[in-house]
């Protein structure tokens, strides 16, 4: 069954300039997509396709079981749009402002009227509600546009880098409230360059550049995809750097990319991968110490979203070779192979 | 979620009264920003209030008005001239409008508002109309200093109301034209010069500050169908005030129906135009 958004094969052309070169999208009822990838990846253009400010060039998307080429006006009244810029009139006061919106959804006067006095205080604008929204800070002109994007709560939102230039309490206040959303059962397409806030936020991740989906799985799928866990050490004698990775590398995973350990001699900084977990730690702590390698530090380093990001767009980024090596160096990753489907 | 299914429902009403209501809701809005950004307004009178001086008492007592008795004294010119002035007060609205849609564009408000189910033409239908309003404001005041400086009317209220409504309709098609720059340029800086600089030509190749007798043939076939022209001719009519020798082309010697059929046309064509542009406009 399709998901209450679903794309199969969007392409968008602006020039010479693929913005979507094909990509394909699907988001479960209720749950949370990021989309994640370097700026220019085309994750704006894949929002404004899926919320009819864009036609496709080719390619078909679903949004709410409505199709956006076909029923644009249908899919509008079933979604919300919340944007990079905070998208409000700055001469009308906040009241004014989703007043206006709702009334634009097509309700009743009053209707709108209740709708805004309601969301206002559900967004902490009520003490502002009634000063022009130029009057307000970065903090509050994004709850206001969000507010606005869910004045009839449409089942199915779309938020583009929603907390972009957010201070750290306001991007929290702004998490809180999507989870919020969520709960009560919304499905969400959340574009973000912040890595935490795709871990924290989204079911899915979708990672995307230059058009293309180069990685997609949830958070965890997409850390075991760039290398799993690994062991640092940093061993206290220099001279030990040697032994000490030889001792690691008995606990090398078998199966686990990246290649053997990594030495850092200067830092006398010892990484190998390895499955098994704070366990296998606790192991290689006690083989070292049976060794007589001294330690100044060792702890087991999971990858975060930030590495998968550079991992995955590092590759595209660069030029053919380079990703090619890597990609051979890694195993054949997800972005080798897009490439060699080309 | 029942206040979604609510909307849903009410939808199936009509079209063309969800369109209008649409308009009117951008509408209001527009006309609460020219309230809160007074600025605006001001400078959109004072500009016509200057041209009114400068042309009365710089250039009026250099330019004859032919065909006038002993070719008019100065204020037989101010009367020849202030249907020229209120027609280029008109059209100059056409800059506001292309500056206000821009600048929306700009600011992601035409996003918005091209996400949300209202009717396709309302956006611009409703900055129009506020535009028209302010218009309206701005010839009142202009009528009012006119008066001062020696303007009369001769031939009725009626033909004189008539004769504001034909500016007005000159106006309201002339900012339709200002959206479509607006939607075109994408920055309110670019929209307000090009907003303005075909304006200039449009209003001085007409008969609205000279007489058109004294302009080389050419120039004067283009002057005598200017849509400009047509309105301006009609006002002269309708106010009863000096009319220098009158061109025998077609728009000169029935200047209330080329008027309305210029407004007509000019709407026409380019709210078509300006719906087709906003249907794909992205910032």
């Amino acid at each position: 069954m399709p998901g209450a958004i679903h794309a199969e094969g969007l392409v968008k052309t602006f020039g010479d300039v693929r913005a979507l070169d094909g990509v394909d999208l699907d988001v479960a009822e209720g749950t949370v997509l990021g989309l994640l990838g370097p700026n220019g990846a085309g994750k704006t253009t894949a929002v404004r396709v899926l919320t009819t400010l864009l036609r496709p060039d080719a390619g078909r998307a679903v949004v709410a079981g409505l199709d956006v080429v076909r029923q644009p006006d249908e899919v509008r009244r079933s979604i919300g749009l919340s944007g990079q810029f905070a998208a409000v009139d700055e001469y009308l006061t906040g009241r004014e402002n989703l007043r206006m919106v709702g009334r634009l959804y097509q309700l009743r006067g009053r209707q709108a009227k209740a709708r805004a006095g309601e969301l206002l205080e559900r967004f902490h604008l009520a003490d502002a509600a009634d000063r022009p929204a130029r009057t307000y800070s970065g903090g509050m002109r994004r709850r206001l546009d969000l507010a606005a994007a869910l004045v009839v709560s449409p089942p199915v939102m779309f938020m583009d880098e929603p907390t972009t230039g957010l201070d750290p309490r306001n991007r929290q206040q702004m998490w809180e409230v999507i989870e919020e959303l969520v709960a009560a059962g919304t499905t969400l397409l959340l574009t973000t360059q912040y890595l935490e806030e795709a871990d924290r936020l989204a079911h899915d991740i979708c990672v995307i550049d230059h058009g293309r989906v180069i990685a997609r799985g949830s958070s965890d799928e997409l850390k075991a995809r760039t290398g799993g866990e690994r062991v640092e050490v940093v061993v206290h004698d220099r001279a030990m750097t040697g032994t000490a990775a030889e001792v690691m590398t008995g606990f090398m995973a078998g199966g686990a990319s990246g290649g053997g350990a990594t030495v850092e001699q200067h830092t006398r900084r010892i990484t190998v991968p390895v499955s098994g977990g704070a366990k296998l730690l606790a192991e290689v702590i006690r083989e070292l110490d049976a060794r007589g390698i001294e330690i100044d530090d060792i702890g087991l380093r999971r990858p975060t979203l930030d590495d998968v990001f550079l991992w995955l767009t590092g590759h595209a980024a660069q030029d053919a070779g380079a990703a090619e090596d890597a990609g051979a160096a890694r195993d054949a990753g997800p972005a080798a192979e897009e490439r060699d489907g080309r | 979620m029942s206040v979604a299914t609510g909307a849903v429902d009410r939808h199936r009403a009509r079209r063309p009264v969800q369109a209008v209501r649409d308009s009117l809701v951008v509408a209001q809005r527009n006309l609460i920003r020219m309230k809160r950004i007074p600025e605006v307004v001001v400078f959109a009178v004072i500009q016509p209030v200057m041209f009114v001086i400068l042309f009365s008492y710089v250039f009026g007592g250099a330019i004859p008005v032919p065909g006038e008795k002993g070719a008019g004294g100065p204020l037989v010119y101010r009367n020849y001239l202030m249907a020229g002035i209120f027609a280029q007060t008109v059209t100059f609205a056409t800059a506001g409008a292309g500056a206000g849609i821009a600048d929306d564009m700009h600011k992601g408000l035409i996003d918005r508002f091209r996400s949300l189910p209202m009717a396709r033409g309302a956006v611009l239908t409703g900055r129009t109309i506020a535009d028209l309003v302010q218009t309206a404001l701005t010839v009142m005041v202009l009528a009012v200093v006119a008066v001062l400086v020696g303007w009369r009317i001769h031939d009725g209220v009626p033909r004189m109301f008539a004769a504001f409504g034909l500016l007005l309709f000159l106006g309201y098609a002339f900012s339709w034209v200002g959206a479509l720059i607006g939607l075109t340029v994408r920055t309110p800086e670019a929209a307000t010069s090009g907003g303005l600089i075909w304006l200039f030509p449009l209003t001085f190749v007409s008969n609205a500050f000279v007489p058109t007798s004294g302009m080389p043939p050419f120039l004067r076939a283009v002057a005598d169908w200017n849509p400009f022209s047509a309105t301006v001719q009609a006002c002269r009519q309708l106010y009863g005030n000096p009319q220098g020798i009158v061109s025998h082309a077609w728009p000169m010697r029935h200047p209330v129906w080329a008027s309305l059929m210029w407004s007509v046309v000019i709407i026409l064509v380019f709210r078509g135009l300006a719906v087709r542009k906003y249907r794909t406009a992205t910032a």
